[in-house]
C-alpha cells in the first residue's frame, strides 16, 4: 500500500486499503452531444432526494443553477460563445500546454452582429460533476473518517459521520463539495454534500441515475480504464469532424489530481466551461510538508538539545 | 399529411432517423422539446448525416445541428418554395419514383387558375364567404368530390352565421386522410411535358420562389438556402434519403397545413416517402397527442378518422357514407362503411341493428363550428353551460387567454381535472383580471369542481406516441388519496347519468341508455383499460369466431357481425394479446423493433413502405433495401409489415373502373388515396389552395412581397370588439407594433406548467417568465440584460425579464430590419405554484388555419419597451392606448380579401 497523494495510481482502491477492489468506475461526459436538457440534474435531485435550492433567474444564458454546490450534484453550463478560431489543443502534455483565459469579448455580446455572420455563433453546453480524484483531497482532509474511498475507487461522504468541519470545502481544486446551507428543517444542513456517484446504485448494480437518464448518451458510466479509451477514441473522430478546439479533461493519470473519476471531451479549453486549467490536489506537497517540518523539528530538537547540552559544558 | 399522403400521422418511425442521410428540422425545437426522440437525430449525426436546423432562434437544437438557418417566424412556405424552385429548375428531382409514385403526370382542368394571375387567390374564391369553391382544382375528367361533404351545406341552416359556422366545422377531417375523388381513373401524360399536368403547374407555379425572394421575404442569406438545398439534393435518390421534421412550430399557423404540404412535397420529388431514413416526422406536442386524434377528442371527428356527421347532410347511414368515399375510387376508404357499422356495433351493441341504421341516428350530428374557441365565444354569449377541463389549461395554454377566463367566468359549472390546483382552475380568484378590476370575485356564478387526477404511473393504459405507436404502461402505485384516473371518473359519470335516466321513456335518452357500458372495475372500482382496448380493437360478434378479438380491419363488415371501436387501431389484440404490452428489448430483435409496443396501422412502423422500392418491386438500392417483391413466394417481404395488400404483385393492373383495394395498381404505394399517388397537388381535400403559397402570418409587420393578398385569403377571422387585432403590413397603424414575436417552449417546463410549475425541481432551472431578444433590438428599445421589458398587442401588455441574447438575430426583410422577440409559454398568475409570472398566449387574438381550426401561436406582431406594466385598471387604458395609436377597429387585420395595393399610398403606414 503506497498511500501516495499524487500521481498516477491505477487502483485508488486497492490503494485506500480495499482487499478486494472492483474495476473503478466513473463518467464520461462527451459536450460534444450534450442538448442541454438538464435530464442529469432532475433525475440526480430526484433519486438523492436533494432540496431544491433556489428559483432565481440568473441570467447566464439558460443556466440558473449556477455551479455545483451541496444541493447541486449535476450542473450544465451553457456557454454562448460567438465563432472564433481555437488554437488546437496541445495533446502531448495537456497539464502544461498554455491555454487561453477564455475571457469575454470586449462590449456586450453581439455588439458587431452581422445577420449574414451570425450562424457563426455557438452554444456550448457541458454537464459537470465531482471528479472522484485518483487524489481527492477532501478525503485527505477529513479529521472525521466522513468522507472515504468505496471500493469502485469512487470518494463518498457518509452524512451520519460528517461533523460540517467544512476543511474539504477549500481543499477541493474544482471548488465541488460544499456544506448545505438551509433552515433546520433542511435535510443534512450544514453537512458536507456532493455527487456520490450514486453509490447506493453501483451496489445494486445500477447506472448512476444521471447517465441513466441522459438521452443522448452525453454522460456514459463504466470502468474508468475502458471510459478513457472511449474518451480517446471520441476525441480522434470529433477532432477528425473538424473540431479544432475538442480536448479531453480529467483522463490523463499525469495531471495534479492523478486523473479523475469523471472525464470530459471539451470542445473548448477548460476555463470556458468554468473549470480550472491545470487543476492539482491540494494536499500533493502534503509529504513534502511534513517532511519539512519533521526536518525543522528535528532541528529544533536538535537545536534545543544542542542548548541544553551545550550549557553544561 | 392525409391530404398528401392519405394518413394523418407520422409517416415513419423515430429510430429511422438513424438511417438519414441528412435529417432537416423545421418548425421544431426537437433537442428541447422531444429530448429523447432526439438521441436518434444525434445517432445519425455520428453516422455522419448532415442535420440543418431551420428556425426563427437560435435553439439547443441548432446548437448540436451542423448547421442552422434562420429565418423569419411565418414565412416558412416562402423557403419551402425555394427549395421547391431549386429541385424543378435544377432537375434535381427522383425522376422515376416521381413518374410512379406522385400525381406529377395528371392532368388538370383547364379553368385552374393559379395564385399569380388572380394576384394572390387560386380560382374559385368567394369573397363574399371567405372560402374557395374548389371544383377548378380538380383533375381533369374526375369531377371533384369534396371529402365528407364539406361542399354539401347543411339544408336547414339558420342564418348566415350559422352556415358559415357550419363551412367552418367541416375541413378537420380532411387533415385526416385522403381526400375522396369520384374514381381513381385519371388523364395522365408521362412525358410531364403538357402544360395542365401537375409536374407544370409546380413548375411554373414555385418559378417565383427564387433565392431573391426568399431572402426578401424569409431573411434567408441566398447561399444558405443554396446550402440547405444542395445537401437535401446531395442526400436523396436511390442511395440516400433526407428527412424531414416538423412539430407545433409548423402546425400553429393560420397556413400550417400549407406548410406541412411544402415538406411533403419537397419529400415526393425527392423519393423520400415511404423509405428508410426519409419521410416527414410529425413530432407531437405531448404524450398521446396522437392517440387523441386517432380516438378524437376533436369536436370534428370519430374514432379512425371517420368525420362527424352533420345535421343535413349526413341523415342517414348510406348519404354518411358515400360522402366520405366513391365507391369507384381507389383505396381502403372504400371500405367506410365496415369501419362505421363496426364503431356503431361497439357504441350501441345489439342496439345496433340492420333495421335502425346500426343506430346511426344515435350519433350526434354537428350544427356548426363546435371547436374550442367558437366554444369561448359561445360561452361569452351564455350558450354554454358546463365545461370539462382535463388536462388542459386554456388560461395559460390557449391563445388569447383574457377571452379564456372570461368565458369560464360565463359558466354555470366547470370540472377541472388535473395533478394541480391549475390556473384554470383559481382564474376566479387570481386572475389578471380580477386584478384589472374585469372580474370581481364575488360576481362570477361558476361552480368550480377540481377533481385530482391520478398521474400516469398510478393508472394503468396506453400511450400513443408521436410515430403511431401504443404502449401499455402498467400502474406502478395506486393513485393517493382523492386522485382517480380519467377512465374512472369517465365510467362512473356515465354510470351515474344512466342511473338517473333508467326510467326515462324519452327517445332522446335512448343513445346514452342503450350505450354499452358494462366495464369490469378491480377492487378500488377502476375500470379495467384493457376491456376497453378489447372493445377499440373490437370483436367478432356472430359466426364461427364469435366471441373472438379481430385481427386486422379487413375483418370487419358491415353487416353488423363485428364491432370495433377504432378500425385502425384493430390489431392491437390480435390473438387475443396485447400487442402494446410487449417489451422485447431492442437488441433481441430487428432495428425496426416490430415486437416493441404495437404501431397503426397493421403494426407498421413505415408508412406507404411499398415506395421503398421501385416500381417493379425490386429496391431502390441494396443499402435502402426495405420492403421488396419476392418472386418466387409472390409476395412482398422485407424488414417492415408491408403496407400494401401483400399478394398483389408489382405489374398487377386492375381492370379500368375497378374500385376500392382492388383498384390499387401494382405500383400504386399510397394505398389510402383515391388515385394511390403522393399529391404534389392537391385536387380537393385542402380547403385553402392545391399547393402551398405564402401568405404573411394574420398579424405581420411585413408586407406580402408576391401579391397584394396579404394573409390566407380563407384563414378562419372572428370580428369581435374583444379579439381585436394589430394591422398588419401597408395598413395604417402596423408600425405601432413593429416587431415579429413567438411563442414556444423549453426543456425544463411542460406547456402550460400544470406539471412542472408545482414541480421545484423543474421550477428551479427556469424560474421566472422571460424575453429572448438580439443585442440590437436591446440597443434600439434600451431594454437591459435582466430588467424588465413590457410587450404589447391589441389584445394586452405582460412583462418579462429580459434576456439579450446573440442567439436571436435580426433578419433583414424587405430593405428593413425585421426584429423578433421569443417567449416561452409557461408561465401564469395562479397563486398555487411554486413559480408564477406573465402567460405569453395573452398576447395572441383567435384567428385560425381554416382546415383545421388550429390558432395562429406561433407568430404575431407586437411592441416591446423597457420597464414593468402597469398594474390595475392602467394597465387596460395602456393596452387601450397602443389601440388608439394604430387606430384599431373590429374591422382591423380580419379583410381575408386584401384590396389591390395602391402604391401611392404604399409603404406609408402611419407612425406612432
Amino acid at each position: 500500500m503506497s498511500n501516495s497523494f499524487s500521481g498516477p495510481l491505477d487502483d485508488p482502491a486497492a490503494d485506500a486499503g480495499w482487499q478486494e477492489s472492483q474495476p473503478r468506475k466513473g463518467f464520461f461526459t462527451d459536450t460534444s452531444v450534450c442538448i442541454g436538457c438538464k435530464a442529469c440534474e432532475v433525475a440526480c435531485k430526484e433519486w438523492n432526494g436533494i432540496p431544491e435550492d433556489g428559483l432565481n433567474m440568473l441570467g447566464s444564458s439558460y443556466d440558473n443553477t449556477g455551479a455545483l454546490s451541496a444541493s447541486t450534484w449535476r450542473h450544465v453550463a451553457f456557454i454562448e460563445q460567438p465563432a472564433r478560431s481555437v488554437e488546437p489543443a496541445v495533446q502531448a502534455e495537456p497539464s502544461r500546454a498554455t491555454v487561453g483565459l477564455g475571457m469575454p469579448a470586449v462590449g456586450l455580446p453581439g455588439d458587431s452582429m452581422d445577420p449574414a455572420t451570425a450562424t457563426d455563433f455557438r452554444w456550448l453546453m457541458s454537464s459537470d460533476v465531482c471528479k472522484h480524484c485518483t487524489h481527492a483531497a477532501c478525503l485527505d482532509v477529513c479529521p472525521t473518517g466522513a468522507l472515504f474511498r468505496t471500493e469502485f475507487g469512487t470518494v463518498v461522504v457518509q452524512d451520519d459521520i460528517c461533523n460540517g468541519c467544512g476543511y474539504c470545502v477549500p481543499a477541493c481544486p474544482f471548488g465541488v463539495i460544499d456544506r448545505r446551507m438551509g433552515d433546520e428543517n433542511t435535510k443534512n444542513v450544514g453537512i458536507a454534500q456532493k455527487c456520490t456517484l450514486c453509490y447506493d446504485r453501483l451496489g445494486a448494480g445500477d447506472t448512476p441515475a444521471c447517465a441513466q437518464a441522459c438521452p443522448t448518451e452525453s454522460i456514459q458510466f463504466g470502468d474508468v480504464e475502458e471510459l478513457r479509451e472511449r474518451a480517446a477514441a471520441r476525441l480522434a473522430t470529433v477532432q477528425g469532424q473538424g473540431a479544432a478546439g475538442a480536448r479531453l479533461y480529467g483522463e490523463d493519470p499525469g495531471d495534479g489530481v492523478g486523473g479523475s473519476g469523471a472525464m470530459f471531451l471539451l470542445l473548448d479549453e477548460p476555463e470556458v466551461y468554468g473549470l480550472p486549467p491545470d487543476p492539482v490536489v491540494t494536499t500533493k506537497d502534503l509529504p513534502e510538508m511534513w517532511k519539512k517540518a519533521a526536518l525543522a523539528a528535528v532541528g529544533l530538537l536538535a537545536g534545543a538539545a544542542a542548548a541544553f547540552l551545550g550549557g553544561r559544558p | 399529411m392525409g391530404a398528401s399522403f392519405g394518413r394523418g400521422g407520422a409517416t415513419n418511425f423515430l429510430q429511422d432517423l438513424q438511417h438519414s442521410d441528412c435529417i432537416v428540422i423545421q418548425g421544431s425545437n426537437m433537442a428541447e422539446c422531444h429530448p429523447v426522440g432526439f438521441q436518434w437525430v444525434m445517432e445519425a449525426k455520428a453516422r455522419g448525416a448532415k442535420v440543418i436546423h431551420v428556425d426563427p432562434r437560435f435553439t439547443r437544437t441548432s446548437a448540436v445541428a451542423d448547421k442552422h438557418v434562420p429565418l423569419r417566424a411565418g414565412s416558412d412556405i416562402a423557403f419551402l418554395g425555394g427549395i421547391i424552385n431549386y429541385i424543378l429548375t435544377n432537375d434535381k428531382y427522383f425522376p422515376e419514383y416521381v413518374l410512379a409514385y406522385t400525381n406529377a403526370s395528371t392532368i388538370l382542368r383547364d379553368d385552374f387558375v393559379d395564385v399569380d394571375d388572380l394576384d394572390g387567390v387560386f380560382s374559385g374564391y368567394d369573397p363574399e364567404t371567405a372560402t374557395y369553391d374548389t371544383e377548378s382544382w380538380s383533375y381533369a375528367g374526375v369531377e371533384g368530390m369534396a371529402a365528407a361533404g364539406s361542399r354539401n351545406p347543411p339544408a336547414h341552416a339558420g342564418g348566415e352565421s350559422e352556415e358559415s359556422q357550419a363551412a367552418r366545422g367541416a375541413g378537420h377531417e380532411l387533415g385526416g386522410h385522403g381526400a375522396a375523388l369520384a374514381h381513381g381513373q385519371v388523364q395522365t401524360d408521362t412525358t410531364l411535358q403538357d402544360p395542365r399536368t401537375v409536374f407544370q403547374v409546380l413548375k411554373r407555379h414555385y418559378a417565383r420562389y427564387t433565392p431573391e425572394m426568399v431572402q426578401e421575404v424569409c431573411g434567408v442569406a441566398p447561399e444558405d438556402l443554396l446550402e440547405v438545398c444542395e445537401a437535401v439534393t446531395a442526400n436523396s435518390g436511390r442511395d440516400r434519403t433526407t428527412a424531414w421534421v416538423y412539430s407545433v412550430g409548423w402546425t400553429h399557423h393560420t397556413v400550417g397545413v400549407q406548410y406541412i404540404r411544402g415538406s411533403a412535397i419537397i419529400q415526393l420529388l425527392l423519393g423520400n416517402m415511404g423509405r428508410p431514413g426519409g419521410g416527414i416526422m410529425a413530432l407531437r406536442g405531448h404524450a398521446s397527442i396522437q392517440g387523441s386524434t386517432d380516438i378524437p377528442t376533436l369536436f370534428n371527428l370519430l374514432p379512425g378518422y371517420l368525420p362527424m356527421p352533420k345535421v343535413g347532410a349526413h341523415d342517414d347511414l348510406d348519404t354518411y357514407v358515400d360522402t366520405i368515399c366513391s365507391p369507384d375510387q381507389k383505396g381502403f376508404w372504400a371500405n367506410a362503411r365496415d369501419y362505421t357499422v363496426s364503431l356503431l356495433k361497439a357504441y350501441w351493441g345489439d342496439a345496433a341493428t340492420p333495421e335502425n341504421d346500426f343506430a346511426f341516428d344515435y350519433l350526434p350530428k354537428l350544427t356548426g363550428d363546435h371547436g374550442t374557441y367558437q366554444s369561448v365565444m359561445n360561452m361569452i354569449a351564455d350558450e354554454v353551460d358546463g365545461y370539462f377541463l382535463l388536462g388542459q389549461n386554456p388560461a395559460v395554454g390557449s391563445a388569447h387567454g383574457k377571452l379564456q377566463r372570461l368565458g369560464m367566468a360565463h359558466l354555470k359549472w366547470l370540472v377541472v381535472r388535473d395533478l394541480n390546483m391549475i390556473d384554470s382552475a383559481t382564474f376566479w380568484k387570481d386572475s389578471p383580471e380580477i386584478e384589472t378590476g374585469e372580474l370581481r370575485t364575488a360576481d362570477i356564478a361558476t361552480e368550480v369542481f377540481f377533481f385530482p387526477a391520478a398521474s400516469h404511473v398510478e393508472k394503468g393504459g396506453t400511450f400513443t406516441q408521436t410515430q403511431r405507436m401504443l404502449q401499455w404502461h402498467r400502474k406502478a402505485i395506486e393513485p393517493p388519496g382523492d386522485c382517480r384516473s380519467d377512465l374512472h371518473f369517465f365510467f362512473q359519470l356515465g354510470r351515474k347519468i344512466r342511473e338517473r335516466l333508467a326510467s326515462s321513456t324519452d327517445q332522446r335518452d335512448r343513445p346514452i341508455l342503450d350505450l354499452t357500458w358494462d366495464y369490469p372495475v378491480d377492487e378500488h372500482g377502476e375500470p379495467s383499460a384493457e376491456a376497453v382496448l378489447k372493445e377499440i380493437n373490437g370483436y367478432h360478434l356472430s359466426g364461427a369466431k364469435a366471441g373472438q378479438l379481430l385481427s386486422s380491419f379487413n375483418e370487419m363488415k358491415s353487416d353488423g357481425s363485428t364491432s370495433g371501436g377504432c378500425w385502425i387501431y384493430t390489431g392491437v389484440f390480435a390473438d387475443g394479446v396485447n400487442q402494446a404490452d410487449r417489451r422485447k428489448p431492442g437488441r433481441d430483435q430487428s432495428w425496426v423493433a416490430p415486437e416493441w409496443g404495437w404501431a397503426w396501422p397493421a403494426n407498421r412502423r413505415t408508412l406507404y413502405n411499398r415506395a421503398s422500392a421501385d416500381a417493379d418491386g425490386k429496391p431502390w438500392s441494396e443499402q435502402k433495401a426495405f420492403i421488396w417483391w419476392d418472386e418466387e413466394q409472390a409476395t412482398w417481404t422485407g424488414h417492415d409489415v408491408p403496407d400494401f395488400p401483400v399478394d398483389k404483385a408489382p405489374s398487377y393492373r386492375p381492370e379500368r373502373g375497378t374500385g376500392g383495394p382492388a383498384g390499387l395498381s401494382g405500383d400504386d404505394p399510397f394505398i389510402m388515396q383515391a388515385d394511390g399517388k403522393g399529391w404534389l397537388y392537391a385536387p380537393s381535400g385542402i380547403l385553402d389552395g392545391p399547393l402551398p403559397s405564402h401568405y404573411e402570418p394574420h398579424e405581420s409587420p411585413v408586407a406580402n412581397a408576391f401579391y397584394s393578398q396579404q394573409a390566407n385569403p380563407t384563414r378562419q377571422v372572428f370580428r369581435r370588439s374583444d379579439n381585436l387585432s394589430n394591422p398588419s403590413g401597408e395598413e395604417a397603424g402596423s408600425q405601432v407594433y413593429p416587431y415579429v414575436f413567438t411563442t414556444y417552449r423549453l426543456t425544463e417546463h411542460h406547456t402550460a406548467g400544470g406539471m412542472s410549475r408545482w414541480l421545484p425541481y423543474l421550477s428551479e432551472l427556469q424560474p421566472e417568465f422571460f424575453c429572448e431578444i438580439s443585442p440590437a433590438l436591446a440597443a434600439e428599445r434600451g431594454l437591459t440584460h435582466l430588467g424588465w421589458a413590457t410587450i404589447v398587442t391589441a389584445r394586452a401588455a405582460i412583462e418579462a425579464r429580459v434576456m439579450v441574447t446573440e442567439r436571436v438575430v435580426p433578419l433583414a426583410v424587405g430593405g428593413r430590419t425585421v426584429h423578433q422577440v421569443g417567449l416561452p409559454y409557461h408561465w401564469g398568475v395562479g397563486e398555487d405554484a411554486v413559480v408564477t409570472g406573465d402567460s405569453a398566449n395573452d398576447l395572441f387574438g383567435v384567428v385560425l388555419d381554416p382546415n383545421v381550426h388550429i390558432q395562429e401561436s406561433k407568430v404575431a406582431s407586437c411592441d416591446i419597451r423597457p420597464g414593468r406594466r402597469p398594474t390595475g385598471p392602467a394597465l387596460l387604458e395602456y393596452v387601450a392606448e397602443y389601440r388608439r395609436r394604430a387606430g384599431i377597429t373590429v374591422e382591423t387585420g380580419n379583410v381575408q380579401r386584401t384590396p389591390p395595393t395602391s402604391h401611392e399610398h404604399g409603404l406609408h403606414p402611419r407612425e406612432s
